[in-house]
């Protein structure tokens, strides 16, 4: 029998990041061979890197998210892996992050990265002022993320108090676009465009998620770590069981577009 | 250090860019437009950060822009000193207290100097303090501002506000404040000597809260050692002893005169220990195999498989609420979390849930007495507490309720909840001679003195005042980093430490007294790490500083648990020993400051006698039935916006309820997000098997009789599980009782009555307690003059209230189902216990069919039938599923009114209908049915139907109809903009 070698994932811990079970799950639902390490561990200890393919930073309130959130996660990251991080994704592997994440890869300057440098998007404080646990429609609009389909649909739950992605200024959001970093929106029931709650944070052209020049970095504010059972999605108990669950399948997707 | 000279502080003010990127100060201008005041126009919040460090203009400038700001929302700029700021209109700053836990600024110091390391600098911050300044536009006089700054902006508890504007200048602190340090001082209490009434004195003035007789018992054990009592030593006892802690009350032997239970014949009942003869007693002798650990431990634990148990607990932290929502939900939340981690070696939290009491939140403003918030501001504070601290930690809020009545307005309820996961083989906990005590979490500062005592202290106008040490402040990603320890210890090897339990109320002197019981243990509390120097030996003991637990842990594996709480960035520290000589002996810097035998601490609390008697209160016409002339299609839709009934769809959102990743019934179901009647979870990722968790709570009924109402109470807990799929007779229940007071005869009554009502129905439906909780003086005092000016009463009592929890595990998730509505053209029936009156013995067998109705798969949705009767219960399965219903009640009005004849023509016939469908069952269940499937009871009502209009008729008349969408928008309005929303007028 030919032994195939799965692929590996690390899954960071901090202090405060509380979605790092579910998304280990995920992965190994996947196929891959997928760890946890703490933040501390990687900065001590880089060369742990080696022989990864994904490393995913999951959700939660790293650090309290004082100051901000993500802030206090991203300066550890920038301040001793930034480097490191780059090459990672130079050699064609995946940087996920998901809710607080996701906050922490912009916090970083890693998204949207390339022209747009950092500091020019940001994720605000919901148009509602409060935390909201809700499921939203999303669609992917971006091509080059080797595991996401443009133009597909999926579902998936959010649960976030800062999920608004904000832009210093219009010409931001059109390069976001021209230059292919929406990699997720919002969507309405009826495929229009998403008023509250169908885009339950208030972003800027109802981007739910983005990607770097290369595709290989994503960021998300919904959580894929929530829809990996049927019984997850707030109709299972009038749906079907066949259909795979869309957060598995974005897994799958990553696992299978590195196999 | 030089605290005066100016160059070692430093200010950072970010500034949001604009209006829209100021959600702050949009959240603070709605709250003041709630208060009335609509005429400020605007409100601009910007954050400060002082920094007390040696550093240059170009270091601050660096800190402030590559860590504190975020430069697409915000602006920066650095100033050196603490005052100098732009003076510019109507100001309100709010700096914390002294003493007061601030997270942020924690959290800040780290970071900012893991900068300037990182930057090469050999500079550090010493002490971060954060503010916020609010900018108001619009105010009209300097009243406005302090009243903004009181009601909305500052909480006087734990916060300053500084008030600029009109002709108040309020100075800005110059420096940062320094703790109050203590000296140390051995201190005794003189008692020995005292009489009676001295002893009555001493405990009310020392806050003791301890009756003459608990006094007189000390006395004698002083006596009999020849010494008087150190402070510390006095303390302990009274925290020990405290209804808090030794819930005395229900522990009490009482005598019974009364009306029998369910019948009127006057009984005798004598009970040696009205818990253990009631409530222990129905466990006892149903002796479940899968109850686990029950009433020992922290929580009780019943069987999840074969190598996990399940721990739940239910607390309450209401006096805290009362005084500060926030922090007082959030620690409530986190208090009871920590029980769940603190029992046995420790559970994995997995699920929380709670339920709230509030005076209604449009209650009249002018009629609001001194000292008491208002409804709407605890609303909206505790919902932000339990919130902020159940999601920060990554525990989902999944269950609870809401529950409205005038007399909570100064005892607002707050039970919180927690659900957590444990190894069968880590439930057994025994702390050995030679372990060492190990306290980990957070440090010890000034918090929360005080809380066990206070808790057993009667509310009054000064409250705020008096025990605003009382407050604690909670930092729940501490609390996650002792998890994340605690569960890595739990699992090394055969487990790392041989106890644990929680600092909770008492502090270290309840969590070192409970693990020493047995063994005795000396204690250096000099080892105790602290948040600020000058705390004294005894604030050490007593502090109720959040976010602590103590372990025994055998000295061989000391450094190995050190190490790990050290990776995960917790303190644990061994700060004594387990001896064995039945001594807890307190030292501070090798002085004994106490030493009191464990036997007597635990043993020598002078068993209370009572006598109990009840006199039904005089008759009173439900209120709730004189419809008179009322037409019925409005009164469903009265029936759906009662705040009690109303979608709490504000507050459920804004918890996670699907973080662990393992919700299954959501507190919201279907289409049109309808009630559900439980919660389910999937606690183990790889397994199907599940946990559903309901609460019942009719304080209504504890008017009428308490009896009734625990009985109500824990029927309605079991429907609601059985209705989403569990089985009622796999399920155990929690108690809390909150009483208004138990001081007299007549009120012992009352809790002889629910005692004996939770006896009687937990045997008959085979329901064990397994864990419960009581909080007892619920009522406040007001000066009488002051409460006829208000038009109030001077004494406001709660209604007794029994919260009834339920837990049940489930073989399979995926046979769960939901109360909405699924397909048009399902019959829907109604089954209910047959023949007139209540009986248990028929009720059960209801709960019975329903479960094996459910089993076996013919019931596609089951709803139960509570406030609003069972046209509201329809109404909200069709909201659920997003379609209508048509109900022909002919055959339910002929079989529960023979008299019944023809339509209703006259105002008596009206009322039989309305009673018919609005009114309160004791038992009773709305099913959606497949097919020609057949459920023994069951009544037919009608079927689902895709009309979109909810339909009643009788005999072919139109009773009823109401537009679903029409019945969402009733149900969802009333707080659809949170607790400021009530809309009904």
């Amino acid at each position: 029998m030919i032994r195939v070698a799965r692929v590996r994932v690390l899954v960071v811990r901090a202090a405060g990041i509380n979605c790092e079970q579910e998304t280990l799950h995920g992965w190994r639902l996947a196929g891959a061979q997928a760890d946890l390490v703490h933040v501390r561990q990687l900065i001590e200890a880089p060369a742990m890197l080696n022989g990864v393919q994904v490393l995913t930073i999951p959700g939660g309130f790293s650090y309290g998210d004082d100051i901000a959130a993500g802030r206090i996660l991203a300066a550890k990251f920038q301040r001793s892996l930034l480097d490191l991080l780059h090459e990672f994704v130079a050699a064609e592997k995946i940087l996920l992050g998901i809710c607080n994440g996701f906050q922490v890869l912009v916090q970083m300057g890693l998204l949207p990265g390339g022209d747009l440098g950092s500091g020019r998007v940001s994720l605000a404080t919901n148009g509602s002022g409060r935390y909201e646990d809700r499921w939203v429609i999303l669609k992917i609009s971006v091509s080059r993320c080797p595991f996401l389909k443009e133009g597909t649909q999926f579902e998936l739950p959010v649960g976030h108090g800062e999920g608004r992605l904000v832009v210093d200024d219009e010409k931001t959001l059109v390069s976001l676009h021209k230059n292919g970093h929406v990699a997720l929106q919002y969507v309405g029931n009826d495929n229009g465009s998403a008023a509250y709650p169908a885009n339950p944070n208030g972003s800027a052209d109802d981007i739910a998620g983005l990607v770097d020049d290369t595709g290989r970095v994503l960021g998300l504010m919904p959580h894929p770590d929530r829809f990996l059972h049927h019984t997850q999605h707030p109709l299972w108990t009038r749906r079907s069981s066949d259909a795979r669950p869309d957060g598995l399948t974005l897994f799958r997707s990553a696992v299978e577009s590195l196999a | 250090m030089d605290q005066d000279n100016h160059a070692n502080y430093w200010q950072v003010l970010i500034s949001p860019r604009n209006a829209s990127l100021d959600a702050r100060g949009q959240g603070a201008l709605d709250e003041i437009h709630g208060l009335g005041l609509d005429h400020i126009t605007r409100v601009r919040a910007e954050r400060l950060y002082f920094l007390l460090a040696d550093l240059s203009e170009a270091q601050v400038h660096a800190v402030g822009a590559e860590l504190l700001t975020d430069h697409v929302t915000e602006t920066c700029s650095c100033r050196p000193g603490l005052t100098e700021r732009a003076q510019n209109g109507a100001v309100v700053e709010v700096h914390y207290l002294p003493g007061v836990m601030n997270t942020a600024a924690l959290s800040t110091r780290a970071a900012i100097n893991e900068l300037l390391a990182s930057r090469g600098d050999s500079q550090r911050v010493a002490e971060v303090r954060t503010a916020w300044r609010y900018e108001i536009d619009g105010a009209k006089c300097v009243a406005d501002l302090e009243k903004i700054a009181g009601r909305v902006l500052a909480n006087g508890c734990i916060e300053r506000a500084i008030v600029n504007g009109f002709d108040r200048h309020d100075e800005l602190p110059g420096t940062f404040p320094q703790a109050r340090l203590s000296s140390f001082e051995l201190k005794s209490v003189p008692l020995c000597g005292l009489d009676d009434a001295g002893l009555t004195t001493l405990s009310r003035q020392g806050h003791l809260f301890l009756s003459l007789a608990e006094m007189q018992a000390i006395r004698t054990y002083f006596q009999k050692l020849g010494k008087e009592p150190t402070d510390l030593e006095l303390e302990t006892i009274a925290q020990t002893w405290s209804e808090h802690c030794g819930h005395k009350t229900l522990k009490s032997e009482v005598t019974y005169r009364g009306p029998g239970f369910g019948s009127d014949q006057p009984v005798e009942v004598h009970y040696d220990n009205l818990l253990v003869d009631t409530i222990v007693k129905a466990t006892n002798e149903l002796d479940r195999d899968w109850c686990l650990s029950v009433f020992v431990d922290n929580a009780g634990v019943i069987t999840f498989d074969d190598e996990h148990g399940v721990a739940f607990k239910v607390e309450t932290h209401n006096h805290p609420s009362a005084i500060e929502p926030y922090g007082g939900a959030a620690t409530g939340i986190g208090g009871c979390i920590r029980d769940i981690m603190g029992c046995g070696l420790g559970a994995k939290p997995v699920a929380s849930t709670d339920v709230f009491c509030f005076a209604p939140p449009d209650y009249p403003k002018e009629k609001l007495p001194k000292g008491v918030l208002h409804p709407r501001r605890t609303f909206a504070g505790v919902v932000r507490g339990v919130r902020d601290y159940g999601n920060r930690m990554g525990i989902p809020t999944v269950n609870g309720a809401i529950h409205f009545d005038e007399r909570y307005l100064a005892n607002p309820l707050v039970f919180c909840g927690c659900v957590g996961i444990i190894p069968r083989n880590r439930i057994d906990k025994i702390p050995q001679r030679g372990d060492r005590v190990v306290l980990v979490g957070g440090q010890t500062g000034r918090d929360g003195i005080h809380g066990a005592t206070f808790s057993s202290a009667e509310l009054t106008e000064t409250h705020a005042d008096e025990f605003s040490h009382a407050v604690q402040i909670g930092n729940p990603i501490e609390e996650k980093k002792v998890l994340d320890g605690l569960l890595r210890a739990r699992d090394a090897g055969d487990c790392l430490f041989t106890a644990v339990t929680d600092c909770g109320a008492g502090g270290l002197s309840s969590a070192v007294g409970e693990m020493a019981e047995t063994l005795g243990a000396v204690v250096n509390l000099e080892k105790v790490p602290l948040k600020y120097a000058g705390l004294s030996y005894e604030e050490i003991w007593i502090s109720e500083a959040q976010e602590r637990m103590v372990l025994s842990v055998p000295p061989e594996n000391l450094e190995a648990v050190i190490t790990i709480f050290a990776e995960e960035e917790v303190e644990a520290t061994d700060i004594g020993e387990f001896t064995g000589d039945g001594k807890l002996h307190l030292r501070f810097n090798g002085v004994t400051v106490g030493e009191l035998d464990t036997q007597f601490l635990h043993g020598g609390l002078p068993k209370q006698r009572r006598e109990a008697v009840w006199v039904p209160p005089p008759a009173k016409p439900r209120p709730a039935m004189s419809l008179v002339g009322q037409d019925l299609t409005e009164r469903l839709y009265a029936e759906l916006s009662d705040p009690d009934a109303a979608s709490k769809e504000w507050v459920i959102r804004q918890y996670d309820h699907e973080v662990q990743g393992g919700s299954v019934i959501k507190p919201l179901v279907g289409p049109g997000s309808g009630p559900s009647d439980a919660a389910v979870v999937r606690p183990r990722l790889d397994s199907d098997r599940g946990i559903a968790l309901a609460c019942g709570l009719a304080s209504d009924l504890s008017d009428i009789d308490p009896y009734w109402m625990a009985i109500a109470s824990i029927d309605e807990s079991v429907r609601n599980v059985t209705c989403i799929g569990g089985d009622p007779q796999r399920t155990a229940i929690l108690d809390n009782f909150c009483w208004g007071s138990v001081s007299d005869a007549q009120a012992m009554g009352t809790l002889v009555r629910a005692c004996q009502g939770a006896y009687d129905a937990a045997s008959a439906y085979g329901l064990p307690f397994i864990s419960g909780k009581d909080s007892l003086n619920n009522q406040f005092t007001q000066d009488p003059t002051e409460a006829k000016r208000l038009g109030i009463s001077a004494l406001i009592s709660i209604p007794n209230t029994l919260l009834i929890s339920a837990i049940s595990v489930l073989a399979d998730v995926n046979r769960c189902i939901s109360s909405d509505f699924k397909q048009a053209g399902n019959r829907i029936v109604l089954i209910q216990p047959a023949g007139m009156g209540f009986n248990l013995e028929a009720a059960h067998v209801v709960h019975l069919r329903v479960k094996e109705a459910i089993s076996s798969g013919s019931v596609l949705a089951a709803h139960d039938v509570s406030e609003g009767g069972f046209a509201a219960t329809v109404a909200e399965m069709c909201i659920g599923g997003s379609v209508g219903a048509t109900l022909d009640l002919t055959a339910i009005l002929s079989s529960e009114l023979r008299t019944y004849h023809g339509l209703p023509s006259n105002s008596k016939d009206r009322d039989t209908v309305a009673a018919s469908l609005f009114g309160p069952r004791m038992t009773a269940y709305c099913l959606e049915v497949i097919g020609d499937a057949d459920i023994p009871g069951a009544v037919l009502l009608g079927h689902v139907a895709d009309s979109g209009l909810l339909g009643v008729t009788s005999q072919g008349t139109e009773l009823i109809s109401a537009p679903v969408d029409q019945l969402a928008r009733s149900w969802k309005e009333p707080f659809a903009q949170g607790p400021g929303g009530d809309s009904r007028g």
